[in-house]
């Protein structure tokens, strides 16, 4: 077969004809795919209410309708407490993490369902806050006194050579906290910008902290 | 060319990452581990085998003002495809791989194999090429995976080998790609010229 001239009709019907078929293959694919890549999702979010909520009771666990109290913070009730879904933005990218809350709001465990953290550093999240490690924060209550690292003056060990991911994860506890508490209260305050107003307010409070230590 | 010295030619002369210097930016991106440099490898080779033998099959339709454009098409529309498929079966290397998936369409190994061999070649050879320089592009990033792996974190395609306190950190961050990759080019220009 000889090859087509580039004339204008040939060259608009042959790339118009690829895109067609093009298109048509992917939305069959799309299709195919859909249901799987649903419902991995969905397990993985099950899941991990499960570890974070079940971290420390056992049983079953009665999961109720979400609440989305907007496009990253998602609230999951419960029977055993409540999980709380937020971003923050980490060193590498969107920091996703879940926190389970009991009912008094302290945190009964937490998971990381996205990271794009350095690896052999900030990937270090997902075990470095649990039960028993150095950063340990499961058991306490962000109400009582909002979560930050030693650096910043707060009881948390920051992930060693990792503070800017221990802030913003610290940081998406608070929001995740805030987004809690908020719901038991059932206002409707503003916890949108949650996650990036507490790790601004951290930051501002680093001089101010310092101040006062010079002070003292 | 019989189609044995194509898939060669790929594998060990025309090596796309040691030899043709293609494809930088997966190749330093995605080698943290053996593992996602192997995935990230075989994910190539799909998209490059599947473009190559369409685009042979077609060659003849396409005019030739349109042809890069109609190239793009076609990978970018494997390249999707893999991405849906991999994120729907094989979540976990979708989420080691992520970015670098869909980035696969800009690889210029595959567009480079297109317009150098598959619209010029029969539909064979083109897949054999596609098979080859895959191949070729899988070892080299699964090497490199398996140096900065090894020398970073003490692992081997997740088996410990030494512990990790003693592992170099580095390596598995940006800068030991390029410096791992230096010094196997280094080495493999050597072992060519003996």
């Amino acid at each position: 077969m000889k090859k087509l001239k580039s004339s204008l009709v040939n060259m608009v019907v042959v790339l118009t004809a690829i895109s067609v078929i093009a298109g048509g293959a992917l939305a069959y694919i799309n299709k195919i795919t859909q249901d799987p890549i649903k419902a991995i999702n969905a397990k993985n979010l099950q899941d991990g209410i499960k570890k974070v909520i079940l971290g420390s009771v056992q049983g079953e666990l009665q999961v109720e309708a979400p609440d989305s109290i907007n496009e990253s913070t998602v609230v999951y009730p419960t029977d055993k407490g409540v999980a709380v879904e937020t971003v923050a933005g980490g060193f590498g990218g969107p920091l996703k993490v879940l926190v389970g809350f009991n009912e008094q709001g302290a945190i009964m465990g937490y998971t990381i369902l996205a990271t794009q953290e350095t690896p052999g550093l900030g990937v270090k999240a997902e075990t470095w806050f649990q039960k028993g490690q150095k950063g340990d924060i499961i058991g306490k209550n962000p109400g009582e006194k909002e979560l930050a690292v030693s650096k910043d003056g707060g009881e948390v060990d920051a992930i060693t050579a990792s503070t800017i991911t221990s802030r913003a994860f610290l940081g998406a506890v608070n929001a995740a906290y805030a987004a809690y508490k908020n719901r038991q209260e059932g206002g409707t305050a503003d916890v949108a910008s949650g996650a990036t107003q507490s790790s601004r307010q951290e930051n501002a409070e680093i001089p101010a902290a310092s101040n006062d230590s010079i002070n003292s | 060319m019989n189609n044995f010295k194509v898939l060669m030619n790929g594998i060990v002369k025309e090596n796309p990452t040691f030899v043709l210097l293609l494809g930088m930016c997966p190749t330093l991106g995605t080698t943290s581990s053996a593992l996602n440099g192997a995935s990230m490898g075989l994910a190539t080779t799909f998209v490059l085998i599947c473009s190559n033998v369409v685009i042979s099959l077609i060659k003849n339709l396409i005019p030739d003002m349109v042809r890069i454009p109609s190239f793009i098409v076609v990978i970018a529309s494997f390249v999707t495809a893999l991405q849906m498929c991999m994120q729907a079966f094989v979540p976990g290397i979708y989420a080691s791989l992520g970015l670098f998936i869909p980035l696969i369409v800009v690889n210029c190994i595959i567009l480079g194999r297109a317009e150098a061999f598959a619209c010029k070649n029969g539909v064979f050879s083109s897949f054999f090429d596609g098979l080859g320089m895959g191949l070729g592009f899988t070892i080299a990033l699964t090497v490199l995976g398996a140096v900065r792996e090894i020398l970073g974190t003490g692992h081997l395609f997740g088996w410990e080998l030494y512990s990790e306190n003693y592992g170099m950190l580095m390596f598995v961050l940006a800068p030991g790609a390029f410096i791992v990759l230096g010094y196997l080019i280094a080495i493999v220009n050597k072992l060519k010229k003996a």
